[in-house]
């Protein structure tokens, strides 16, 4: 076109050029329309049919919503089968907070649905304000079938509500396992941030925070089901189209006699402590309660932030697991292993020493708590004289003390399937060189010759010692059920030697020994055990038995029974008991109740009697009082990205370091009279 | 034959009016599963809507030439003048407005623009002396009489009329005889002013429908969201549909107005590549019709009216199935016949209407001249 103009530049325009012109140019634009309308055809084709396949894709996934249902975890047994841990149905109802569109008047007209309390509400405001948003937040489980229905009447005007039927985790003997089992609750960001699983922020679903129900998570977790629902483009559901249903967890089978494990706790009463029993033959941990505790039902449950702070504030620690993570210095409960390695190095058992009232060692006498006259080995035992340890250790020197220390379990940590386990220490004098740079004096020697010092044990290691002292094998603990017998390797010493050693133990109860009133109530089967008084602060700050709690002498028992065919074992400690004396009744009603649960569960009512219900049901009244006496004044809630209990895990470490404070001081034994270890004037009549 | 079927009918121009009757009665169907499955609100008004437009298109049709190009500047008048007073009312009330409230309805001046600017530079260039056409009074009465109403329009804002008339514009202006060199030298000023028009011209968010229709993933949620859920509905169809009232992306919500600008889709979900090559072949038809009119006319200003007309309706069409396929930014134009809506109705068959006036010309003419 362009060429026919340029041929005839200076063309006069006539009518019939325009209308050539015209035709020419309509010509043009019904050729443009054409190929406009061919292109838009090719383009149509090519997106229906040649890329068809990707976008009937995407049209699915737009219209299909994949939403995945919580599996039920697997139970949590005891060495019986009896659950310690099981699932109930449950209604519940969560929120999300990015859907909602009102937080304050959702909220409000979930209180009136759910009945919420105000420190309900503030709660869950907060934690609204907090969280993350894509992260579900429970506002109530264990709904009537009536609440339930109600809020899902009213969903189109609660966007961001999930009202929905599971289950939630049920836990029969509450507070009694709460250390042991630990409890669940919704996945915190870094969880989420660690497995990225969609499993984890889907609503409803819980995985373990703590103990066993966090380390076994991956075994009882379960697959979950699925749920296929047609969607429109603002999430409202209009059908369903299957629905998969989800895989139960494996169950786990531990080795805790759960009834043991109850009665244990309850036991505890009002101390604050902790049991340990073993099975000697297979090193099965049938118990280890940690008192007082929380109730993991209402940490599963959600917990408020008053009961938070109540259990915080406790300066008994409940959400501290003192099996694991309680270090106490062992005191006169290491005497029995530190005879065997006196046996080791050679020291006839029948030779004496002479206590009087203390020892000179070096050229600074040092006391024992008593004057015990001529002591042998056995008397060392069981009126467990200060003043013959003193002398031995200082003889055979320390490090093969030590390392018979270490032989027997102490300092070590063990193969159990747990977050974390504290392994204390046993001092000799290499330690002390690398720790503080300082040499070992003969001080060190005599008080850790004693288990004083910078000595430090948890309550599950001296079971482990009490349990290779039984046996004289060194039996490893496990908490998972094995059909097969594990054999353990000899701590090598004769027969002769053990039975020589548990006799004195046997005689520390049944004999002329410190816990006369450890005597089991049965004809049949005798416990034998040792006494130890553990000092906290020094002699001119408490005498240890009276004033604060926080500076009474923590009480200590190791034992096992029948003492001449042993097959269970244990340790008993409680927390600035005010000397032994508060840990071995405990001891033997636990025992009591292995052998004659009636007879155990008797005693167990008498002091329930006395101290006002059981744990659980002490727990309840306490948190109630609480609650009252905090009236409207409303805690901020807990953060909840990190775990509850890793929280007390500082101040168990403080608590330990608190016990190197008095280390250094020249032990002085103080002269006790009444003292949970002070020689009873005749066997039979115990300590007051 | 002639026996059989009446004169009156029989004369009638079938070939445009059956696509036209079919398309718009599918369209219905369309609006009727985009409601849903239901009659209301869309399909029956939209039927309704037609049966009215289409006896103002017969009425507009009886029109005689002289009354056309009579009315041409006062058409023209008037309608810019109720586009100056949408700017006026806009102002006033402190906020942009498209439309005068009439009580009865909703007039959109902008609308009526279309045709009315094609009407009036028809009537120019047909008044214009022959020997004029390539001088600058063929072209700046002209550029005066377009750039009036582009602006108004533009202001309101909107930039898919603006373009649209324009169009017509622009068509009428290429098919007058006006030189070649025109049209190349004011593409390239075009061509170098998009960018300082992108930048200075476009309100934020007609520049986001931009860059969002080159890169439509770039925000996928966002503006890119319409593009991206009307290509899968599209692709989703396949070549035979999900089927009647079948279609996952309108049902559930997932395509943006689907009863309006995005009705393409909807019908391509459920009806697939065959549906939409139906639609094609029937704008096809009528596009093809109206430029056949406009080549048997003789008269200049017949022959410009009708090919402007014709533009009108093709710029409707092809802006909005560029849109819909992804070929186009997302400018807010309807398709004709089938989207939902009165006003790009009315606009519409004013087109149509024009158009049989045209060719009711044509006839009586050749009528006239061959058996009288």
């Amino acid at each position: 076109m362009r060429l026919r103009k340029r041929a005839r530049p200076r063309e006069v325009v006539t009518q019939s050029t325009l209308e050539n012109a015209f035709d020419r140019r309509t010509f043009v634009i019904g050729t443009a329309m054409g190929g406009l309308g061919v292109l838009l055809a090719a383009r149509m084709g090519y997106i229906a049919i040649a890329e068809n396949e990707k976008y009937e894709l995407e049209s699915e996934s737009n219209r299909v919503n994949l939403s995945l249902i919580p599996p039920r975890r697997g139970w949590i047994l005891d060495r019986n089968g009896a659950p310690l841990a099981s699932n109930e149905a449950d209604f519940r109802v969560d929120l999300i907070p990015e859907r909602l569109t009102d937080p304050e008047r959702q909220v409000d007209v979930l209180g009136d649905l759910l009945g919420l309390d105000e420190i309900r509400k503030v709660d869950l405001l907060d934690e609204i304000a907090k969280g993350t948003s894509y992260q579900p937040i429970e506002v109530a489980s264990g709904l009537e079938f009536e609440q339930f229905a109600a809020v899902s009447l009213r969903l189109p005007d609660l966007p961001g509500v999930i009202p929905q039927r599971g289950f939630s985790r049920y836990y029969p003997t509450g507070a009694s396992v709460g250390h042991l089992i630990g409890y669940v609750g919704i996945a915190n960001a870094e969880e989420y941030e660690q497995e990225r699983n969609p499993l984890l922020i889907t609503p409803g679903y819980k995985i373990g925070k703590d103990g066993l129900e966090k380390e076994f998570e991956q075994v009882i977790r379960g697959e979950p089901g699925a749920r296929r629902v047609e969607v429109t483009a603002s999430g409202r559901i209009v059908r369903d189209l299957e629905t998969r249903p989800d895989v139960q967890g494996n169950p786990l089978r531990t080795t805790i006699d759960g009834p043991l494990q109850d009665y244990a706790a309850r036991r505890i009463g009002l101390e604050s402590g902790s049991v340990v029993v073993m099975d000697c033959e297979t090193g099965d941990l049938l118990c280890m309660a940690s008192m007082p505790s929380f109730d993991p039902n209402s940490f599963s449950a959600g917990i408020g932030s008053l009961e938070y702070s109540m259990l915080r504030e406790n300066d008994r620690v409940p959400l501290r697991n003192k099996v694991l993570k309680g270090l106490y210095p062992p005191g006169s409960t290491v005497k029995p292993m530190h005879s065997l390695a006196f046996l080791k190095a050679g020291v006839d058992p029948n030779e004496t020493i002479s206590c009087s009232g203390g020892r000179r060692i070096g050229n600074r006498f040092f006391n024992c708590w008593s004057n015990h006259g001529s002591v042998d080995m056995a008397k060392s035992i069981y009126q467990s004289c200060d003043s013959y340890y003193y002398h031995f250790a200082q003889k055979i020197g320390f490090d093969k003390v030590a390392q018979m220390a270490r032989d027997f379990g102490l300092g070590q940590e063990y193969d159990l399937p747990v977050a974390s386990q504290f392994y204390g220490t046993v001092p000799d004098p290499a330690w002390k060189l690398k720790k503080y740079e300082r040499k070992w004096e003969p001080f060190d020697t005599v008080n850790s010759s004693i288990g004083q010092g910078y000595y430090l044990t948890s309550p599950l290691q001296l079971a482990v010692m009490s349990t290779r002292l039984a046996t004289g094998n060194m039996v490893m603990p496990r908490m998972l059920m094995s059909s097969k017998t594990p054999t353990f390797k000899s701590e090598g010493f004769s027969a002769e030697d053990m039975a020589y050693v548990r006799q004195a133990m046997s005689d520390v109860v049944n004999g002329p020994g410190t816990a006369g009133r450890a005597r089991l109530p049965l004809d049949d089967v005798k416990m034998a055990g040792k006494t130890g008084t553990a000092q906290v602060v020094s002699l001119s700050v408490s005498d240890g038995r009276s004033g604060p709690w926080k500076y009474r002498d923590h009480g200590l028992f190791v034992f096992f029974a029948p003492f001449d065919k042993p097959k269970y074992a244990g340790a008993v400690v409680i927390e600035h008991g005010g000397g032994s004396g508060a840990a071995y009744p405990i001891a033997r009603d636990v025992m009591t109740f292995l052998f004659d649960p009636a007879k155990g569960m008797d005693a167990l009512r008498g002091y329930e009697k006395q101290w006002g219900g059981t744990a659980q049901q002490r727990l309840e009244r306490n948190y109630a009082a609480y609650t009252q006496a905090a009236g409207e004044t409303v805690r901020p809630i807990p953060e909840r990205n990190e775990n509850i209990t890793d929280r007390v895990d500082a101040e168990a470490r403080a608590a330990a370091a608190q016990q190197e404070a008095i280390a250094e001081e020249v032990r002085a034994s103080r002269p006790a009279e009444g003292r949970s270890g002070s020689p009873p004037p005749s066997p039979a009549a115990g300590v007051p | 034959m002639s026996s059989i079927i009446p004169a009156p009918i029989a004369r009638q121009p079938w070939g445009m009016l059956i696509p036209l009757l079919v398309l718009t009665g599918f369209g219905g169907l369309v609006l009727f599963s985009a409601a849903g499955g239901s009659l209301q609100p869309f399909a029956l008004s939209h039927w309704i809507r037609f049966g009215v437009f289409l006896v103002m298109a017969s009425v507009l049709a009886m029109f005689p030439r002289d009354l056309a190009r009579f009315a041409a500047y006062p058409v023209y008048g008037i309608i810019l003048l109720l586009l100056l007073a949408v700017e006026v009312m806009g102002t006033l009330g402190g906020g942009s407005q498209r439309w005068l409230e009439l009580g009865f309805m909703r007039l959109q001046p902008s609308e009526l623009m279309k045709p009315a600017i094609v009407l009036v530079l028809a009537h120019f260039y047909a008044s214009l002396p022959t020997g004029m056409i390539n001088g600058w009074r063929a072209l700046l009465p002209a550029c005066g009489l377009v750039a009036a109403p582009m602006a108004l329009v533009l202001m309101q804002p909107d930039l898919g009329t603006s373009l649209a008339i324009a169009f017509g514009a622009g068509v009428v202006m290429f098919l007058a005889g006006l030189p070649l060199k025109w049209f190349i030298g004011g593409g390239a000023v075009a061509a170098a002013a998009i960018p300082l028009a992108y930048f200075f011209g476009l309100k934020p968010y007609q520049q986001q429908r931009v860059t969002t229709f080159l890169d439509p993933e770039s925000d996928p949620l966002g503006t890119g969201y319409h593009i991206t859920q009307s290509k899968i509905a599209i692709g989703s169809g396949g070549l035979f549909g999900k089927g009647f009232n079948e279609g996952s992306q309108s049902h559930l919500n997932y395509l943006p107005e689907p009863h309006t600008d995005f009705v393409f889709a909807t019908m391509a979900e459920e009806w697939g590549l065959m549906g939409g090559i139906f639609v094609l072949a029937a704008f096809g038809a009528i596009l093809g019709w109206g430029l056949k009119v406009a080549r048997n006319a003789e008269d200049r200003f017949d022959r410009l009216l009708a090919a402007g007309m014709t533009a009108t309706i093709f710029f409707y069409v092809s802006i909005n199935l560029l849109m819909v396929m992804g070929l186009a930014p997302v400018v807010g134009i309807p398709l004709p016949f089938m989207s939902h809506g009165g006003s790009s109705m009315m606009t519409n068959m004013i087109c149509i209407g024009s158009l049989l006036m045209v060719h009711r010309w044509n006839r009586k003419k050749r009528g006239s001249g061959l058996s009288d």
